[in-house]
């Protein structure tokens, strides 16, 4: 216990603390956040009317792109591996991350990953312009010359996610506090280790999707072409195959924030625990059985779109399950609305209009006429921004109290969570009904009849953008200043890492805490 | 000892196991399921690949075919140009009315109106998939690359047999053929599609580079 983190930059380069590889992580995935946010307003700049005005056609195919895979890869992946980082070890009753090495080198091989595929915005033929789902033989045949450094980013960080996983598989079923079984860890513990479950079997099916890329484009095989014996449509088989788990390594994660914070501001425990837990392994075996519904236009045998959209479906009952167990807990609690609960109160309900989308875009038939419009992309923001960013951000104001043991600024959180809420719907509502009117994804112009929503659209965004400023804001004043939080915080709250003290000292738990 | 390596999960050996699924998985992804899928298409026909070259001697040692004198089947020629390909490259017959079992020659008319040399690649591809397995070729200008000189025509063949266990449904084929401009590609990519075979060949494939 006697020793500190050591002092200057070489803390944080050679450090193997669980909780200093954290807040890199979280630090690294705002800053990848707020980079990929402006991507995203380029888009919608220049989406706010219709014509070209502000870039070029192949510049806004390169933001789209940059902005999905800076989003995916570089902020929300990032984020929640630092959230495991701090909180798994202190919610277990460990002392650390059982590979406290390893879990150094994942962190610091991620940004020269994404240094490596952001500069090539700045190369000859300009960075990757083919959509984040990188379809061959777009990302191949008629790929940038910088498709190459595109695909070493996208090794390095799947490497960087699979050391990841790896330590913390190892340290969820090694370094529990005695008396900590599997059935007593928290939620959150419990849908990282099946997201790392996940993460294990799907990203060396990416990096093998890029490898085969990389020697198509530069080794003369032929695994995409047509021309020499090969198939576009493996690409996608290939692709959603590690694709759609990895919807779920996005969500899983959140489902865990959310089933920790709704129980303490309602005041309960949780509803159904043993039920999370299997609808959480449940939602994470389907993953795998329904990819092709993100193909249904390619060409499928008729059984193939039935099978792939009955499966889909069966996912809305797991789903159904935890959304209900969240609703039940709240049900005749005595609530109060901090800002964590009305982050997670907003993503029950918004991740729910999501999920009814998807359950819309999952029959076959429908399908067709949703396909690539602006209704898918409503859609995946209205799982991912509520689902990811909003319980990333419910969890960073749940636990920054612990971690620099000054209170935030709850007016602010309150005024940032209505910006951001009311940010997102003005955003991403008026695109289900462009979407459904046949708008189509991805392209710098629109017909003239799309204006109105649109534009509402881009203000939206511009206002969603403004609020993450504001937690930006909010999170730094409270770390320099603020008054001091006790070391419960809330009122009562369930978990090991509110035993100890506030902010949470650099080593925690060297002995293991006794367990009820 | 080997009984403990299942049960055992402390750290280092759990490291291992972990390890060894994701190279497992990444081997999947590159060995397994491309040829998987190959075969899968092969087998059912789902991306319309017609099958390679057709052995009539090969097939139950059964040497000639009855020719199902009952039923006609429209047989649709199509031909696309991919991309940038400059060639002229259509079918002489257009359609033909073939009885299932019948062996039939048609004729595809390609020229290269550039002043260089090229070499085109023909993919083929049936609709309905389902008739793909009972499309056979007996010979097929989409079995080798063709090279045509600057400003040079060529006819190019195709003889087929419609199988006589063809589904009673299927009234009209329709095959297309893509012609891919593969000049100066690498001669591997060339022999592999020549063996359009749907036999999974990634393997070959990636040994070959």
């Amino acid at each position: 216990m006697a020793h500190g983190p050591a002092k200057g930059f070489s803390r944080w380069l050679y450090t193997t603390n669980h909780k200093d590889i954290g807040s890199m992580y979280l630090w690294f995935s705002f800053a990848m956040f707020l980079l990929g946010g402006v991507f995203a307003l380029v888009i919608r700049a220049e989406l706010f009317e219709p014509g070209l005005q502000i870039v070029e056609p192949g510049f806004f195919n390169q933001m789209t792109t940059m902005h999905g895979l800076v989003m995916v890869f570089g902020a929300v992946m990032p984020a929640f591996v630092g959230l495991a980082n701090w909180m798994i070890p202190m919610m277990l009753g460990a002392p650390d991350m059982a590979l406290p090495r390893m879990n150094n080198w994942s962190f610091w091989i991620l940004p020269f990953a994404f240094a490596m595929m952001v500069s090539t915005l700045f190369m000859e033929g300009g960075g990757p312009n083919f959509g984040w789902t990188f379809y061959a033989p777009l990302s191949t045949t008629y790929a940038p010359p910088s498709v190459t450094f595109f695909i070493f980013a996208v090794h390095i960080m799947g490497a960087s996610s699979i050391m990841g996983s790896i330590n913390i598989i190892a340290t969820i079923l090694n370094m529990r506090a005695p008396g900590m079984t599997l059935m007593k860890m928290p939620l959150f513990v419990w849908t990282w280790l099946i997201t790392a479950y996940l993460l294990i079997a799907v990203m060396p099916v990416l990096a093998g999707v890029v490898t085969m890329m990389l020697m198509d484009i530069h080794f003369g095989t032929s695994f995409f072409d047509a021309a020499g014996g090969g198939d576009p449509v493996l690409f996608q088989h290939v692709f959603w195959f590690f694709g759609h788990p990895e919807v779920y390594i996005m969500i899983l994660p959140a489902f865990g924030i959310v089933s920790a914070i709704i129980p303490t501001f309602a005041r309960k425990p949780l509803f159904g625990y043993s039920s999370m837990v299997y609808a959480t392994a449940s939602i994470a075996f389907l993953s795998f059985i329904v990819w092709a519904h993100h193909m249904f236009t390619v060409g499928l045998p008729i059984a193939g779109e039935l099978f792939f959209m009955y499966a889909t479906m069966l996912i809305a009952v797991p789903t159904g399950v935890k959304v209900f167990n969240w609703v039940t807990t709240m049900f005749r609690g005595s609530m109060t609305f901090e800002t964590p609960m009305l982050f997670s109160i907003a993503f029950v309900i918004l991740f729910t209009i999501g999920g009814f989308s998807g359950l819309m875009l999952a029959i076959a038939p429908a399908d067709f006429q949703y396909h690539d419009t602006y209704f898918v992309v409503a859609h995946f923001h209205y799982v991912l921004v509520p689902g990811a960013i909003f319980s990333i951000t419910a969890g960073v104001y749940y636990w920054l109290p612990k971690w620099c043991g000054n209170m935030y600024n709850e007016t602010m959180g309150k005024v940032q969570f209505w910006l951001a809420f009311i940010g997102l719907n003005v955003t991403f509502f008026p695109m289900h009904f462009v979407g459904l009117a046949g708008m189509q994804r991805r392209v710098p112009d629109y017909n003239q009849f799309f204006a109105d929503f649109n534009m509402i659209s881009s203000m939206g965004a511009f206002l969603f953008g403004a609020a993450q400023l504001m937690l930006l804001y909010n999170v730094i004043s409270t770390i320099m200043s603020g008054k001091k939080a006790t070391d419960e915080v809330w009122e009562d709250p369930e978990g090991l890492e509110w035993t100890v003290p506030s902010p949470a000292p650099y080593h925690t738990f060297s002995t293991p805490p006794p367990i009820k | 000892m080997i009984k403990n390596f299942w049960k055992d999960n402390s750290t280092p050996v759990l490291c291992v196991k972990l390890g060894v699924t994701v190279v497992g998985m990444f081997v999947f992804a590159i060995f397994i399921m491309p040829p998987l899928y190959t075969l899968f298409c092969d087998i059912t026909g789902l991306n319309g690949k017609t099958g390679g070259k057709y052995n009539i001697e090969a097939q139950k040692g059964v040497d000639s075919f009855g020719v199902d004198t009952t039923r006609e089947i429209k047989v649709q020629f199509i031909a696309t140009n991919n991309e940038t390909m400059p060639w002229e490259f259509k079918p002489i017959d257009k359609t033909v009315i073939v009885h299932p079992g019948e062996a039939t020659v048609i004729k595809y008319y390609a020229h290269n109106p550039t002043d260089r040399a090229m070499i085109g690649q023909a993919v083929p591809s049936v609709v309905p998939y389902k008739a793909a397995n009972y499309f056979h070729k007996t010979e097929c200008f989409c079995f080798n690359s063709q090279p045509l000189q600057a400003g040079e025509s060529a006819e190019l063949g195709l003889s087929f047999i419609v199988d006589i266990d063809i589904p009673k449904y299927v009234k009209t084929i329709t095959l297309s053929y893509t012609l891919f401009d593969i000049t100066g590609e690498p001669e591997e990519t060339l022999n592999e599609a020549n063996q359009n075979t749907g036999i999974p060949k990634v393997l070959q494939l990636v040994s070959i580079n």
